[in-house]
């Protein structure tokens, strides 16, 4: 490796950073405009007015709570159906585990919309009613992938040997699960809880389809993007949409530092 | 001894029964719910639509995919979309490369952790967050266009959205201004499998390469390049299908010409044609399995 970063390397890393972040510095400064009209810039003069407004939206309130509801539930049936994949995958070698692995990616590494769709028309051939559940459905599916990363990811780390220490000296499989096992990957499994939270929270695609009337907060401001009249209340909104999705990811980076990686996958899309 | 005991040793005496019981409850998820539906979704691409009931027809057609290549908006639709996602593409990896390069070689110890929590962070904020951000950047009165003017620059903002097919009323209703969105949201998605690749280049390889008489430029072109392509690919297996399936972007920024992902939605929703939309949606999958193939090649899947 050269010695240093040359000029041209920092400029292009630097103008890359400002790039990434300059939008976020962005959201927070309309959402302190006096302006209400339009994207006026710079802003005439800053106001905190505009958040008093929002937090009396009764349907904004609704909406996030719908989501908080639909995110823990997704987590939910994840975090157990991504932590047994991730036991088996680690501990057995078996016909089909490369199957499994595409299995697991593929709700990730398509587009969203085809998720979506695809079980909208499922949906419909069964003669489902889009409910709450048919949501909870659709994100569960993309969640998996989260939590099996990092809990199979710190099984690795952890070794086999624990497991038939455990066992040798006398711990049923139970036992050992809940004395050996659990503790060395609960803050992996906390990590990849708290990032399939925030993926769920934040999901619009996949909702737009198994969603009948009902919003999570998401929809809600997507529907907001198009009344002009409200544009304030936006602004405050992503703002409150950002700060409840940063919160978990700064922890789940914090419970896995120094273990491994955060093993996000992909995202929305 | 009790039940829980001899349970236990059931397990441990049949690892097999153990692996199923562990596998089945995800594998029924995933491969009925999931990949069930996907399957579904495509026998709907080969049903049609009864022009007098509106109502789907059970039976093998190929009429949705007619449908689909007898029109040239449909086919111009497939193009824009698949050449949109080329172009973000080149562009994340165009910006993503030197700030990867940067934090793989030039950061160590809590620096690095904080350049690496600074890329995941606006990888992981609300993505519609973020466009909306950007709508209000490209707005005809927001940040570029004070900026320009600032700069005494605003014939030449002027001057590139007079250009046909990229320009546009303003840069929150043109090509251009959907192309920045795209490449700013799937920019970090490009960055971190880059720097999983540099971190694995031994550093002993451009010592020797430096030792041996190469010039820093020849390093990078013979030694650090090569072992980063599998990176590359596999970021690019994000920002070109990400772009693909998107229809919220064209949505909020952009020109009126669609995408798939909108064509997708208006097909399902107002339209009401679902074996179209199926047929549709059918595309994106043919043409991300090709560009796998392709980046398969380039060692993608193993830097994943």
């Amino acid at each position: 490796m050269p010695g240093k970063p040359s000029l041209g390397l920092r400029i292009a890393f630097y103008l890359g950073m400002l790039f990434l972040h300059f939008p976020i510095a962005i959201i927070v400064l309309y959402a302190l405009t006096t302006e209400d009209r339009t994207y006026q810039f710079p802003p005439p003069g800053l106001t905190l007015r505009w958040f008093g407004e929002a937090f009396q939206r009764q349907d904004m309130w609704a909406a996030l709570w719908l989501s908080l509801q639909v995110a823990a539930m997704a987590t939910g049936i994840a975090l157990v159906l991504g932590t047994m994949v991730a036991a088996a995958m680690y501990r057995f070698q078996f016909l089909g585990k490369d199957f499994i692995t595409v299995l697991l990616i593929l709700p990730i590494a398509l587009p969203g919309i085809l998720t979506g769709i695809a079980l909208l028309t499922t949906f419909k051939r069964l003669a489902l009613e889009p409910s709450f559940w048919t949501i909870v459905i659709g994100h569960a599916t993309f969640c998996i992938v989260t939590v099996y990363n990092n809990v199979v990811a710190r099984l690795r780390r952890t070794g086999y040997s624990q497991i038939e220490a455990s066992m040798d000296l006398g711990a049923d499989w139970f036992a050992t699960w809940r004395f050996v096992v659990l503790p060395s990957i609960a803050t992996a499994l906390l990590a990849g809880g708290m990032l399939s939270f925030a993926l769920s929270f934040d999901e619009v695609i996949v909702t737009t389809f198994t969603a009948a009337d009902q919003k999570t907060l998401p929809i809600w401001f997507l529907n907001e993007l198009f009344r002009p009249r409200e544009r304030p209340i936006t602004n405050v909104v992503a703002v409150f949409v950002m700060l409840i999705t940063f919160l978990p990811i700064v922890l789940a980076q914090w419970l896995t530092r120094d273990t491994d990686d955060l093993h996000g996958g992909g995202k929305t899309g | 001894m009790t039940l829980r005991r001899r349970l236990s040793d059931v397990l441990y005496v049949r690892p097999l029964l153990l692996l199923s019981l562990l596998l089945i409850p995800p594998l029924l998820w995933l491969g009925i719910i999931y990949l069930g539906s996907l399957f579904n979704l495509m026998l709907y691409s080969f049903y049609s639509l009864n022009d007098f009931t509106g109502q789907v027809e059970y039976r093998f057609s190929l009429s949705a995919f007619q449908q689909l290549f007898s029109s040239s908006a449909n086919v111009d639709i497939v193009v824009r979309t698949t050449l949109m996602a080329l172009v973000v593409t080149l562009a994340c990896i165009a910006i993503g490369f030197p700030i990867a390069y940067y934090i793989a070689f030039y950061t160590k110890g809590h620096a690095r952790t904080f350049w690496y929590l600074m890329v995941l962070l606006p990888l992981w904020s609300s993505y519609l967050v973020k466009v909306y951000a950007w709508r209000l950047i490209l707005a005809g009165e927001g940040v570029v266009s004070w900026f320009f003017n600032l700069l005494g620059l605003g014939w030449l903002l002027q001057g590139i959205l007079s250009v046909p097919v990229v320009g546009g009323p303003s840069l929150s209703n043109s090509y251009l201004g959907m192309f920045l969105v795209f490449t700013y949201i799937w920019l970090p998605y490009m960055i971190l499998p880059i720097i999983a690749a540099l971190e694995r280049v031994p550093k002993s390889l451009i010592q020797a390469s430096s030792d041996l008489g190469a010039r820093p430029g020849q390093t990078f072109r013979k030694v650090i390049w090569p072992l980063a392509i599998p990176g590359v690919a596999a970021g690019s297996i994000f920002t070109f299908s990400l772009t693909l399936g998107d229809y919220i972007i064209p949505q909020v920024v952009g020109q009126p010409g669609f995408f798939i992902g909108q064509m997708v939605y208006v097909q399902q929703g107002t339209a009401g044609n679902l074996p179209l939309a199926a047929a549709f949606s059918v595309v994106p999958v043919v043409i991300i399995a090709i560009y796998l193939l392709i980046v398969r090649r380039l060692g993608a899947f193993n830097a994943l």
